[in-house]
């Protein structure tokens, strides 16, 4: 035997301590915030007709960063109109005059690539390594294949006619605030839409960022408008009787309230809402590297991902190596400052956010719970990686999104029973298997009911891959030709 | 061994240690060069890197003179008294006795490439008698190379039983085992043998990427496999095996993203010259030349250092 036996009775552990620590690597670049955002309609900054603003501050440390504006039903009643006025000429436009509005976009944003990182990470939370190499750049992503598509809209749907919609209304989360406007706006405009879109009250700024970037692109004045506000603003534009079409991106409660609202009326509609995915582990897969696919499924984002990875399966016969493994990796994850450029894991988006979370932690078991020791800054919203081994079906946090670095692992026995398990579930956006078999690459890839299934990889993204979910997850898909579907009439 | 006997015995070993994903590997290494160390910490970063360098000559033209210049860098590679010395010089086996005699009472160690270096392509015998012979000579620690003709024909008894024979004939001396990566091909492959490896060494000897002499050696992912099989087999027998990356590594900014890779995988304990070594000839200046610039704050020309090679 190559190997020896296993006979370490001295219990032989890694250390993991202070002998070499980084020192703090802030990034430094500007990120040009304004004291105060106004509202974005018909090209210009307008302020509220309520002239009420609410505060939006960096989950890191809890400061103010700026003042947003609150939209109110008259703010959003502009914004169609602009939208509606700007329409005729927009849509009419040839596609490759559009096209070259979202080149320039995806551009412009590429040339203020470190600003918008450092915008988004003080005001959402992520570290800044995820804004720099990830949101940034693939939001830029988005526009540049967008671009591409808008004179070439009679292959979208070969052998048939499309136009646009009209004015399509968008209501976008905090998790990835700039990346889901871009996976919104680059489609509904390269199809010829006006755009009414609401971001998030928690990260609203990349987004009015964004709009002085829209100005300096000299797109045609309410082709695109956002009104900031809360909950109420985004009822307001979904429920708006100028929105041909609403695109909501979300929580799956807000989402039916969506669905409740509109119930008989002619708005075309796409979901993208919630999932409890399932990564599936089986015992003949590399295991270090399937120990960082776990690790990116449900820690990348502090694990506000709508496709999080948050249900581990993995077959009895390598569970203990897998959580030995996994416990000794998430050891080394760093958590604090978003800024610093060695952050694994930022802040929590909010403080409603991290009560959430602990609500839901403080329904598991605790006696099968494992976080790792690290200090967590003592200002700002935290919360330390956590994983929960010896979960079953029934348990609270094997059934609820709780959209936070918790990772509940559950075990299998067979391929089938993990299918079972893993479709066992109200969602269906995403999942992952980790094999070194192709063909069960294959099988499960037609029997895991979710819109995504990753294959010895997870939370992988491009332009090109049309996204969305089964079940509670949602209906539509954005990105790839079948995403530019949804923003068209076929005829 | 026939062919089927031999890729049966290459799926029994590939089931026992686990294989390895290329794609997933490669993303994960790829994670370290993004680490940004600055400061107090990269100054402790390089010279950690200098005190775990094994200074290296191996060509068919060293001679005396030469080692004994390499000797004095290696004792004192920069005239900074906080520059500490590097762990070794590497050397083959007829230059021992003039390295030996280089170094004298400094506390760098005399190490030996052996084993018919770098191909291995002789008799055992006269593989272990090159190893006894440069053991006598004053050879601290030995440098082989595995059978890897043995190794891809899947007779991997043969392979753990020459290893066994080279711990034997080395003594007190360390051993390094060369498992020549870039001949192996596959990421499964350097897991299988650095596990065959380790099984039959000893505490405080050392699996080795490459000889240097072949056109791929140490890269950050194939670091990251054999410090993973390290890890492993430490996690299951207790047993701690050093590793020396060596061959490509010639920058700082690459000497300190492998020790990242060790910080993170392999943690404290291995972020010393008794475990972790790099097999390096132009590193050295330019780890140098990083340190005067943190010093000084601005960088001098390459010939301000000795046995430069580079210049403007």
């Amino acid at each position: 035997m190559p190997t020896r036996k296993r006979n370490n009775p001295a219990g032989s552990r890694l250390i993991f301590g202070d002998l070499w620590e980084y020192d703090p690597a802030p990034e430094t670049a500007d990120p040009k915030l304004k004291g105060r955002y106004d509202l974005f309609i018909d090209g210009r900054f307008v302020r509220p007709r309520s002239g009420k603003y609410f505060p939006s501050i960096n989950p890191a440390n809890e400061r103010k960063l700026s003042d947003i504006a609150l939209a109110g039903p008259a703010d959003v009643d502009l914004a169609y109109r602009a939208a509606a006025r700007a329409f005729p000429k927009w849509s009419a436009m040839a596609g490759r005059e559009r096209g070259k509005y979202l080149f320039r976009i995806a551009r412009l944003l590429q040339d203020r690539a470190r600003e918008f990182a450092v915008a988004e990470t003080l005001d959402g939370g992520k570290p800044i390594k995820e804004s720099r190499d990830f949101d940034v750049p693939m939001a830029a992503a988005h526009f540049f294949y967008h671009a591409g598509w808008a004179d070439k809209l009679e292959y979208v749907a070969p052998g048939r006619r499309v136009s646009p919609l009209g004015v399509v209304g968008q209501v976008i989360p905090w998790n990835f605030p700039l990346l889901m406007l871009a996976w919104k706006l680059a489609p509904a405009l390269a199809m010829g839409n006006c755009v009414v879109l609401k971001p998030a009250e928690t990260t609203s700024i990349t987004a009015l960022k964004l709009a002085e970037i829209l100005q300096d692109a000299e797109l045609p004045p309410g082709v695109v408008n956002f009104v900031t506000g809360a909950g109420e603003t985004g009822a307001l534009v979904m429920g708006h009787p100028g929105a041909a079409k609403v695109a909501f991106t979300g929580s799956t409660e807000v989402g039916k309230a969506i669905m409740r609202q509109l119930a008989g009326t002619d708005k075309k509609m796409t979901m993208e809402l919630g999932c409890k995915a399932a990564n599936i582990i089986f015992d003949d897969a590399p295991i270090d590297q399937a120990v960082e696919g776990i690790v990116n499924a449900i820690f990348f984002n502090q694990g506000h991902v709508c496709c999080a990875g948050s249900r581990l399966l993995v077959q009895e016969s390598v569970a203990d190596r897998v959580v030995a493994k996994l416990k000794n990796r998430i050891r080394v994850l760093r958590v604090g400052d978003p800024l610093d450029k060695n952050t694994d894991l930022g802040a929590i988006n909010s403080r409603a956010q991290l009560a959430t979370i602990k609500r839901l932690v403080a329904s598991g078991v605790r006696e099968v719970m494992y976080q790792p020791p690290c200090a967590l800054p003592e200002r700002g919203f935290y919360f330390p990686p956590t994983l929960f081994t010896g979960v079953t079906q029934s348990h609270r946090i094997a059934r609820e999104e709780i959209f936070g670095p918790v990772l509940s692992i559950l075990t299998f026995r067979t391929v089938d029973e993990a299918i079972e398990k893993a479709n066992n579930t109200a969602y269906g956006l995403s999942a992952g298997v980790w094999t070194d078999k192709g063909s069960r690459i294959l099988r499960m890839s037609t029997e895991l009911r979710a819109g995504v299934v990753w294959a010895n990889t997870f939370n992988r993204f491009d332009p090109s891959s049309p996204f969305g979910g089964y079940k509670e997850s949602g209906f539509g898909r954005e990105g790839g030709r079948q995403g530019l579907i949804d923003y068209v009439n076929l005829a | 061994m026939s062919p089927r006997n031999s890729t049966a015995a290459h799926a029994r070993l590939l089931d026992e240690v686990g294989a390895v994903d290329q794609v997933g590997v490669e993303e994960r290494v790829a994670k370290y060069t993004t680490r940004s160390v600055k400061k107090e910490a990269k100054v402790w970063g390089l010279k950690t890197a200098v005190s775990m360098t094994d200074l290296t000559t191996l060509e068919g033209k060293d001679t005396p003179g030469k080692i004994e210049s390499l000797c004095r860098k290696a004792i004192r590679p920069y005239e900074a008294p906080s520059v500490p010395t590097v762990a070794a010089v590497c050397v083959y086996p007829s230059m021992v006795r003039h390295a030996r005699a280089g170094v004298g009472s400094s506390g760098v160690k005399v190490a030996s490439v052996a084993t018919a270096f770098p191909s291995g392509q002789t008799h055992l015998r006269t593989r272990l008698a090159e190893v006894r012979g440069a053991v006598a000579d004053g050879a601290d620690e030995v440098d082989m190379v595995i059978n890897r003709g043995a190794f891809l024909s899947g007779e991997f008894a043969r392979v753990e039983d020459e290893i066994s024979e080279v711990v034997e004939a080395c003594g007190p001396a360390a051993l390094k085992v060369i498992l020549e990566v870039s001949e192996l091909e596959t990421y499964d492959n350097i897991r299988k043998a650095s596990f065959l490896a380790m099984g039959v060494l000893r505490p405080g000897d050392f699996i080795k990427t490459s000889t240097g002499k072949t056109t791929l050696n140490a890269t950050l992912a194939n670091n990251q496999v054999m410090i993973e099989a390290i890890r492993d087999f430490y996690l299951d027998t207790g047993i701690p095996i050093g590793m020396k990356p060596a061959g490509g590594i010639k920058t700082a900014k690459q000497s300190l993203q492998f020790l990242i890779a060790v910080k993170e995988t392999l943690g404290d304990a291995w972020l010393t010259k008794k475990r972790y070594r790099f097999g390096a000839s132009s590193l050295l200046n330019d780890l140098l030349r990083q340190l005067e610039k943190e010093r000084t704050g601005a960088y001098q020309a390459p010939y301000h250092f000795s046995d430069a090679s580079e210049s403007y």
